[in-house]
């Protein structure tokens, strides 16, 4: 089946419907749909809005400012991240910014960071992402590695999706889940908020066709529920390939002797409950905001007065699209962001910036 | 950031194994994953393999749509 054959489909199923509104959950779904301009290949009842899927997007200010002051005060440290984070501007500055004062380095793996580590040099690893990234961090902490501790910015995603279900403000029809995610979490990690709200969900993965055909089964679903049909199951995976029922069963299970779970802030949503990957106390001596602690008792959150009309925090509810910024491609570009989401190669800003923006 | 690339598994030396992608070989932490072998192919993160895939992807993509077709 071609792209142009699945969307006449979708346009012969969503015929005469009322406005059906989807979402999905990922950057990377984002770069698929906006590069491929799968937008284009919807009728117009057919809206499909960008979510808080982008690690480095939802990491809030207040995580960086600790960073920063974290490395401000100690000169002994090598600060190590994924090179998106080290672009994020705060209050003028970025971790890249401190370059030629202090130690950053953007590493690909943490295990980069483990082995500047075994050279013998302080390291603090500047921890971000979802499920998919946090085993990998748990990892690296169970090896017990010396010199080695993590500012852990992770953040558990299935909370978020409950978080933005329950707020009800965007009338979500359905939902396309995060494929890498859901490698990790599983088909079942979905069945509570599938029971909860009752509204579909597809985990996709990250083809042009995937997208579509997620799409397709959800346009079909809601289609029958606003018919008064009662469809028996709301959950489908179409990810198969990559996406088990049980998921990642031995990552999930190292996630859990390392992380705990604590009520956290993020950018646009606020504070989500269970939704922050704290570090365990049996496992402290690797935690950089308890090893440092001293460092952190004179620290105080500040707003950042350049992000006053940044709308990263609305783009990342699917509340607005980047264009309706008013930074957008003005003050806020690719060469000099002022958000996170212009930053990310996963922000949606960032992404409507290279390839250009398209109707939702 | 959630981005995975599909490679496959050339040498493995349990806990790390040689991956290649698309001619571009790296080393690879494979256990998150079970029962890991030359030839495998495996979807990686950050340096971690974290599931194991099946080599016909786009077939996989015909037999899900095909339940929701009428055909």
């Amino acid at each position: 089946m071609r792209a142009k054959e699945l969307a006449e489909l979708i346009e012969k199923e969503a015929k005469g419907e009322e406005e059906i509104r989807l979402m999905h959950l990922c950057g990377t779904h984002e770069d698929t749909i906006t590069k491929y301009a799968l937008r284009s290949f919807l009728p117009e009842n057919v809206k499909l809005l960008s979510g808080p899927g982008c690690p480095v997007c939802i990491t809030p200010d207040v995580d960086l400012q600790k960073v920063f002051h974290l490395i401000e005060k100690r000169d002994d440290i090598v600060l190590t991240t994924f090179g998106d984070m080290a672009r994020v501007p705060y209050m003028g500055k970025s971790l890249l910014s401190f370059r030629g004062k202090r130690d950053i380095r953007i590493v690909y793996s943490i295990f980069d960071a483990v082995k500047i580590a075994k050279k013998g040099k302080k390291v603090v690893h500047f921890g971000i992402g979802f499920e998919t990234t946090m085993p990998s961090t748990a990892l690296a902490i169970l090896d017990k590695p010396e010199n080695f501790y993590v500012f852990s910015s992770h953040r558990y995603f299935i909370p978020a999706m409950d978080y933005l279900l329950s707020l009800g403000d965007l009338k979500i029809d359905g939902l396309i889940n995060p494929g890498h995610v859901s490698t990790i979490v599983g088909v079942k990690a979905y069945e509570p908020l599938v029971k909860k709200y009752k509204i579909p969900q597809v985990i996709a993965g990250f083809e042009p066709l995937d997208v579509l055909t997620a799409i397709f089964i959800l346009v079909k679903i809601i289609k029958a529920i606003r018919s008064g049909e009662k469809p028996e199951n709301l959950l489908f995976n179409e990810y198969k390939r990559a996406v088990s029922y049980e998921g990642n069963i031995k990552a999930q299970k190292i996630m859990s002797y390392v992380f705990d779970r604590d009520n956290w802030e993020w950018r646009g949503l606020g504070v989500i409950p269970n939704s922050g990957a704290i570090i365990k106390d049996n496992h402290a001596e690797f935690d950089a905001c308890k090893v440092f602690e001293d460092v952190f008792e004179d620290f105080e959150p500040k707003i950042d007065p350049k992000k006053k009309a940044c709308r990263c925090g609305d783009v990342l509810r699917g509340l607005i699209t980047p264009e309706k910024c008013p930074l957008f491609m003005k003050s806020c570009t690719p060469k000099d962001p002022v958000g996170p989401c212009m930053v990310s190669y996963e922000g949606t800003c960032s992404i409507w910036a290279k390839y250009g923006g398209y109707r939702i | 950031m959630c981005l995975a690339i599909p490679g496959k598994v050339i040498e493995v030396n349990y806990p790390v194994a040689t991956v290649e992608f698309k001619g571009a070989r790296r080393e690879v932490r494979i256990d998150l994953l079970e029962d890991v072998k030359p030839g495998d192919f495996v979807l990686v993160h950050v340096g971690f393999a974290i599931q194991k895939v099946e080599e016909k992807e786009a077939k996989q993509i015909e037999e899900v749509l095909s339940q929701f077709v009428g055909v």
